[in-house]
């Protein structure tokens, strides 16, 4: 527009909308863009478009019946999500759980993890422009939902592990495919890594682009791989060990920078990449102890705690996963919140995306790797 | 030519004028273009599915080769939506002319010795100029479309191809110096006899000078195909249709057949620099290795083994456009810019100065 008025020519900010239907943004979320160019002066997020009032909710339902619907929170970790709400629950109604339900939660949970970071890892090769790597990912991923669909017959929202215990024991299958798997995906890593990793042209996109400072990271309380990349060492599994994972020997890969500077997009993805083999490694290291039991003795015949609170919380793979619920004396709990991740790690986008470009905006939002079910809940 | 050859076929001079002048308005349309760019569509997906572990099209016809034809079919029958706000008129025009820039280009192709569209003198000077109305469609497109993506993925799309189109010429330039010619027919007809005589292998002739030329015209090649890869938008420049940054660019607003027609553009202009790269440095149709009707004496033959050469060598450029499309990941606009302004045509501006040089000596 030209301002009549005076001879000079007003420029003002273009605002883009991208999303809620736009192919990276990764679900339905809006992205509000002020445009000088193509150089982002600000970005607004605006998330709910995938609300469903999981919380309110909860508070209408007996606990055994929340497991469910933790499934659709982080659908890309459905089994971590429900570890975390057995996790707290078992704390707060003071229930030991066999070793064999232990070491099969950790199975399924690290199984999990892997799955997921696939699909951050495809998706961001896919955002970068790289659509082969994706498809690799979602072909590895694909034999990890073969694995849970045998075990319990769903293939994305399990209602798996139960507040004292599973649904159903592991198929006699299992541990066989398991380990087949890990000796096929070993070299798919590798093969990962040469085509997209490594790669010149990805290095330059995602490297030295969107660096997370570890003071920014602490102040707005992200969590997980993001975390891990701007190069601190937290992980809940060996911070605040939960389960049976203080029984394993990994790792915790952090972010060096190799190509950049620490806390960069490329970090972020690399670490990723190194978590999945420390997740082989605590597979392994289970399916070696796994030990022999009964998987549902230990399952409560009716929830009723105590009146209290807990507040439980497992590493997830976008990060710490909290359920802080309130129980008074009755079979429903009086409230449930829940920490997701993945929304306090939304939050940090317009600090990172500030004075990049459109296309820096997919690379960064690619690379925390969120999940609009679990923000809008 | 085209009518020579038909006079030498049935020795009568109005059934060949006749019949040249229809196959040379029709044939690069009907004959060679529709038929390519069906082949290409299916064999990029699946040249992409094989890469990725899939199969591709598979439910219509022998292995899915009747699918792109299915889907023209429904692109014809689709509701051609002109969203409100638009600018009509360039929003309709638009398609047509990034089409007829892609197109027109063909004229000055040769596809074989006997034909070629138009023998012009400026052939390649032709070629470049006319592929410059396909920057206009696509300005177009993307400012009639009144969507912010398709305005910012037109004002990629423009500037991309006029910075490599710098780098394009200069290397055609220097092709121009050593064989003295802008004709792409004579410039094909130099590179005749074997594999060694072609441009990439220092030219026709066994001198100093040939063996001096080798690795400039390489790099040479490089950059031409860098830039003439850029110039269609491919992947690792497709930045103007960034799938995942500008849902699809200058044509996220189309639909039916005036998609068809840049998506058909797309395909006729990975050919046509394809061919322009295989005429100048390749031999253009000329066969490496000699040709089966000297070897028989069936002189009617040797047009039609050119043209299979020819087809061949384009397909084969074309299949690398593919390759890589399917391995890379996609540069950001100033990269983009950096390759083309900070690298490419400083390289392609000093090889230009050391080949005349060489071709002084």
């Amino acid at each position: 527009m030209i301002n009549t008025k005076s001879s000079a020519i007003r420029t003002e900010e273009m605002v883009l909308n991208m999303g809620p239907q736009h192919p990276s943004t990764h679900g339905v979320l809006r992205l509000e863009l002020a445009l000088e160019g193509e150089i982002i002066t600000k970005v607004t997020p605006h998330i709910g478009y995938l609300h469903r009032c999981f919380e309110k909710h909860c508070e209408a339902m007996t606990y055994p019946q929340i497991v469910p619907y933790t499934d659709r929170m982080d659908y890309l970790a459905s089994m971590g999500n429900e570890l975390g709400y057995a996790v707290a629950m078992e704390k707060l109604l003071g229930i030991e759980v066999p070793q064999r339900v232990e070491y099969i939660r950790v199975i399924m949970a690290e199984l999990q993890r892997i799955a997921s970071h696939l699909v951050a890892l495809g998706t961001y090769g896919a955002d970068i422009g790289a659509f082969t790597p994706f498809l690799y990912c979602f072909r590895d991923r694909e034999k990890i939902l073969h694995l849970f669909e045998i075990t319990c017959g769903a293939r994305l929202l399990y209602n798996y592990i139960w507040v004292g215990g599973l649904s159903h024991d592991l198929h006699p299958d299992f541990v066989r495919k398991t380990r087949d798997f890990i000796k096929e995906f070993k070299p798919t890593i590798k093969e990962l890594n040469d085509i997209l990793s490594y790669n010149k042209i990805f290095i330059d996109r995602t490297a030295n682009v969107g660096i997370l400072p570890v003071k920014t990271a602490i102040n707005f309380g992200v969590s997980g791989p993001n975390l891990r990349a701007s190069g601190i060492k937290w992980d809940i599994r060996k911070d605040d060990p939960y389960s049976v994972y203080s029984k394993f020997d990994f790792d915790i890969p952090v972010g060096k920078g190799t190509h950049g500077t620490v806390g960069d997009s490329w970090d972020r993805y690399f670490v990723r990449i190194l978590e999945m083999e420390e997740s082989l490694k605590i597979i392994e290291q289970a399916l070696d102890q796994l030990p022999d039991g009964d998987v549902q003795s230990a399952i409560p015949k009716r929830i009723k705690p105590n009146a209290g609170h807990v507040y439980g919380r497992v590493e997830n793979p976008r990060g710490e996963l909290g359920y802080f619920i309130i129980s008074d004396g009755s079979t429903t709990p009086y409230r449930v919140k829940v920490r997701a991740p993945s929304f306090v790690t939304l939050q940090i986008l317009g600090e990172l995306c500030k004075g990049y470009m459109i296309a820096d905006v997919i690379t960064i939002l690619g690379s925390i790797d969120i999940v609009l079910g679990e923000i809008d809940r | 030519m085209m009518y020579d050859f038909f006079v030498d076929l049935f020795g009568n001079t109005v059934i060949a004028g006749i019949a040249s002048g229809i196959l040379m308005s029709l044939l690069p349309l009907f004959l060679f273009i529709l038929p390519y760019a069906l082949f290409a569509v299916l064999a990029e997906r699946k040249v992409s599915a094989h890469m990725q572990d899939r199969l591709g099209p598979m439910r219509i016809g022998w292995h899915g080769w009747n699918q792109t034809i299915a889907d023209i079919i429904k692109l014809i029958q689709k509701e051609d939506i002109v969203a409100s706000d638009t600018d009509k008129p360039l929003f309709n025009f638009a398609p047509v002319l990034v089409f007829a820039g892609s197109y027109a280009a063909f004229a000055a192709i040769p596809f074989s010795s006997y034909y070629i569209g138009s023998e012009v003198d400026l052939g390649i000077f032709y070629i470049i100029a006319v592929t410059g109305l396909v920057v206009a469609g696509i300005l177009m497109a993307g400012w009639a479309s009144n969507n912010k993506y398709s305005l910012l993925g037109s004002m990629r799309s423009v500037a991309q191809i006029v910075s490599y189109e710098i780098p394009t010429m200069l290397v055609v330039l220097s092709l121009v110096m050593v064989s003295e010619t802008m004709s792409l027919h004579t410039l094909s007809e130099m590179q005749t006899g074997y594999f060694w005589n072609w441009y990439i292998f220092g030219g026709p002739g066994f001198s100093l000078t040939k063996f001096l030329l080798i690795p400039s015209m390489l790099i040479g090649f490089i950059i031409i195909y860098i830039s003439t890869l850029a110039e269609v938008n491919r992947v690792p420049f497709d930045i103007p249709e960034a799938e995942s940054e500008l849902v699809a660019g200058y044509h996220t607003e189309y639909s039916g057949m005036k998609f068809a027609m840049f998506f058909l553009a797309e395909y006729a202009n990975m050919y046509a620099v394809s061919a322009i790269v295989a005429a100048l440095f390749f031999g253009g149709y000329q066969s490496p290795v000699g040709y089966l009707g000297n070897l028989l004496g069936v002189e009617w033959l040797i047009p039609i083994e050119q043209f299979l050469w020819f087809a061949a060598k384009g397909l084969f450029f074309v299949f690398v456009q593919m390759w890589l499309r399917w391995t890379l990941p996609r540069l950001r606009v100033d990269q983009l810019m950096a390759v083309s302004w900070k690298y490419l045509i400083p390289i392609a501006f000093v090889n230009l100065i050391v080949i005349g040089f060489i071709t002084l000596i």
